[in-house]
């Protein structure tokens, strides 16, 4: 912030005056902004200042000290941290590692989960949003109880899962029976029973957050052009299809991309209502992070796996931004 | 968020099926109302299903211990009964729920109003003022909302216990605050506010402390009622980062302590639905009360974002 190298034409007003007076002779140059006079040269950092010491303390700090970390053969319980340079990736893409079973098995966890998760929290939201477009009485009520379990957040919803998902005394399976339906599910202790349970309450808990987001996105949909495509005669369907679908385009990818990072860092729901079982069949990606890290205090091979695991995060990310991207038939489609 | 006008017309890009068929100008109205009753029985359905389950939830705390786990289950205490609470909000013992509420208030409460001072400084002048450094600033917050945070989570543990943090609720209420959502979300807020009002201010000789603190922020009201509930929902549910940082039956938050508590009575589910039906009453009501805010501030964040 002390070099003024490339404003030479300004150079007169960077002289050290007083604020009060250069705030006046800024504004004399012309404020594009509309003409309020700038202000001290320390005066936005002293507003930046208690944001940016947590910023710099609790996220900029951790993003260089996770790579820091991940190159030791970091033990926290331990006084000394060696340097092993890339082995704790190395020994992730080793199968004879202790640690290479153990990651990918997190992995596919989480990828079994985000793979069924996703398309079902972007498809059923959407067909609740769409439901709910129309203002009708009541509108609000619903809007609010689909939203509701959202608000309650995972333990609660784990917790109250686990038990109405109970084998033997659980209200899922005596429903189901009453329906004639198999009764003795192993909702919580049997794959794939256990991946519908995790994907399914996941999808009750946050279906509300995603329909809540569709909804407002609709409504910013010009009506303009969907008068024109029934002037053109187009169908329900069409109408969907070349003006819906185009016109929620922008949002979609940010759906997308909120529901595949919340997706994979599913933790609360296996920890609580699975307890990563049978076996370590349901621990995911981040479970396993928290619990070699934070647990077992493994912190470089926890560190690590969680910048392996934020790699695939981003391939993904860009793929999605990929399929998204603007296409120019849309957007003929969506003025047509 | 509501627009009537616009919204009736949008009605018919979702209309039911029977809307398609038949000739267009006499089909036109009545399924329509044909489709309203189909939409609003669907939308009821649809709403006990996500209503049923909470329902369950606070029926089964006022079981007693046999009739929580009864064949079949029924819908009704019998006998209704508060032992459930009284046994987990007895003083002593590994599962001090009350102290794990006083907990969560305190640590989301403190943490909102961090989050909300914070944020709302920081904001301003990157909605505002012009200065080097701005673009990158804003650049570089703006790109951690993509960081996934599980890899800050090992390193911040360790900050946090350079800090004389760990098992302490200071874990819980700072390192969040350092969020990049709270400042973008009320920079949106700001850039929308007229400037004509700032330069009104400026004009009869307020400085920038004085515009921020007598004009903006009084405007700025609403933005910050919303943040600071989507802060407080946020960190009252956090759950991960309080199941590790936190140790001692004590200092736990609610839903830290439910996994404690579900550890301690695995099938006692007349306490586990009491504990959780603790831990949901103050965002419930928060919920109803505040509802609009905090959808429609779910639902901005999304469409800017």
């Amino acid at each position: 912030m002390t070099s003024d190298v490339g404003v030479g034409a300004l150079s007169e007003e960077r002289a050290p005056h007083a604020p009060a007076s250069k705030s006046v002779r800024r504004s004399l140059h012309g404020n594009r902004k509309g003409g309020i006079p700038e202000q001290g040269r320390a005066t936005p950092w002293l507003f930046l200042a208690p944001y940016l010491v947590l910023f710099l303390a609790f996220v900029v700090l951790p993003a260089v000290l996770g790579v820091w970390i991940s190159l030791h053969s970091w033990d926290y319980t331990m006084p000394v941290q060696p340097f092993v340079g890339l082995e704790n990736y190395i020994s992730l893409f080793r199968p004879d590692s202790v640690n290479f079973d153990v990651f990918w098995n997190s992995m596919r966890a989480t990828g079994i989960f985000t793979l069924f998760s996703v398309p079902l929290l972007l498809v059923i939201p959407l067909a609740v949003a769409l439901l709910m477009a129309k203002k009708f009485p009541g509108r609000n009520f619903f809007r609010a109880v689909y939203f509701a379990p959202y608000v309650l957040g995972v333990a609660v919803i784990a917790v109250l899962w686990r038990y109405l998902l109970d084998n033997n005394i659980g209200l899922v399976n005596y429903y189901l029976g009453i329906l004639g339906l198999p009764d003795d599910t192993a909702w919580t202790t049997s794959t794939p029973a256990a991946w519908v349970a995790l994907v399914g309450v996941t999808v009750w808990w946050t279906l509300g957050f995603n329909a809540v987001i569709y909804l407002a996105a609709l409504q910013d949909i010009p009506i303009e052009l969907y008068e024109a495509a029934r002037m053109d005669g187009a169908s329900s369907w069409n109408q969907f299809v070349h003006v819906t679908i185009p016109g929620l385009r922008p949002i979609l990818s940010f759906i997308t991309i909120i529901t595949l990072i919340a997706s994979a860092n599913m933790f609360g729901q296996s920890y609580l209502m699975t307890q990563g079982g049978p076996g370590r069949e349901t621990r995911t990606a981040i479970y396993q992070i928290a619990e070699t890290g934070l647990r077992n205090f493994q912190m470089g091979d926890a560190a690590a796996m969680s910048y392996v695991l934020t790699v695939f995060l981003m391939l993904v990310s860009v793929v999605v931004f990929w399929i998204f991207r603007e296409k120019k038939e849309a957007r003929d489609d969506a003025t047509r | 968020m509501t627009q009537p006008a616009e919204v009736t017309t949008i009605r018919s890009t979702d209309g039911p099926i029977a809307q398609r068929t038949g000739t267009r100008t006499r089909v036109e109205k009545p399924p329509r109302r044909i489709g309203g009753i189909a939409r609003f029985v669907l939308l009821a359905v649809v709403a006990l299903a996500f209503i049923s389950p909470l329902i369950f939830m606070i029926v089964t705390s006022f079981k007693t211990r046999a009739d929580a786990t009864g064949i079949p289950p029924s819908w009704i205490p019998n006998p209704f009964s508060l032992q459930a609470y009284e046994t987990i909000l007895a003083p002593g013992g590994n599962t001090p729920v009350l102290q794990w509420f006083a907990n969560s208030m305190i640590a989301a409460g403190l943490n909102a109003a961090l989050v909300v001072v914070t944020a709302s400084l920081a904001a301003y002048p990157l909605a505002r003022m012009r200065f080097r450094g701005k673009n990158i600033v804003f650049a570089v917050v703006i790109a951690t909302l993509l960081v996934p945070p599980v890899i800050l989570v090992i390193p911040n543990y360790l900050i946090v216990s350079e800090l004389g943090w760990l098992n302490s609720l200071l874990a819980i209420i700072v390192p969040t605050a350092a969020s990049a959502f709270g400042v973008f979300f009320m920079r949106q807020f700001f850039v929308q506010l007229p400037i004509e009002l700032e330069e009104a201010a400026r004009i009869d000789g307020a400085d920038r402390w004085v515009t921020f603190t007598r004009v903006i922020l009084p405007l700025a009201k609403p933005a910050m009622a919303t943040l600071a509930l989507l802060a407080f929902l946020t960190n009252w549910n956090d759950f991960l980062w309080p199941v590790y940082v936190l140790f001692s039956p004590d200092v736990q938050t609610l839903p830290a302590g439910l996994s404690t508590l579900q550890s301690a009575n695995a099938v006692r589910y007349d306490l586990l639905m009491a504990g959780a039906v603790i831990a949901s009453v103050p965002v419930l009501l928060l919920f109803i009360f505040m509802q609009r805010f905090i959808i429609e501030g779910v639902s901005r964040s999304g469409v800017k974002g």
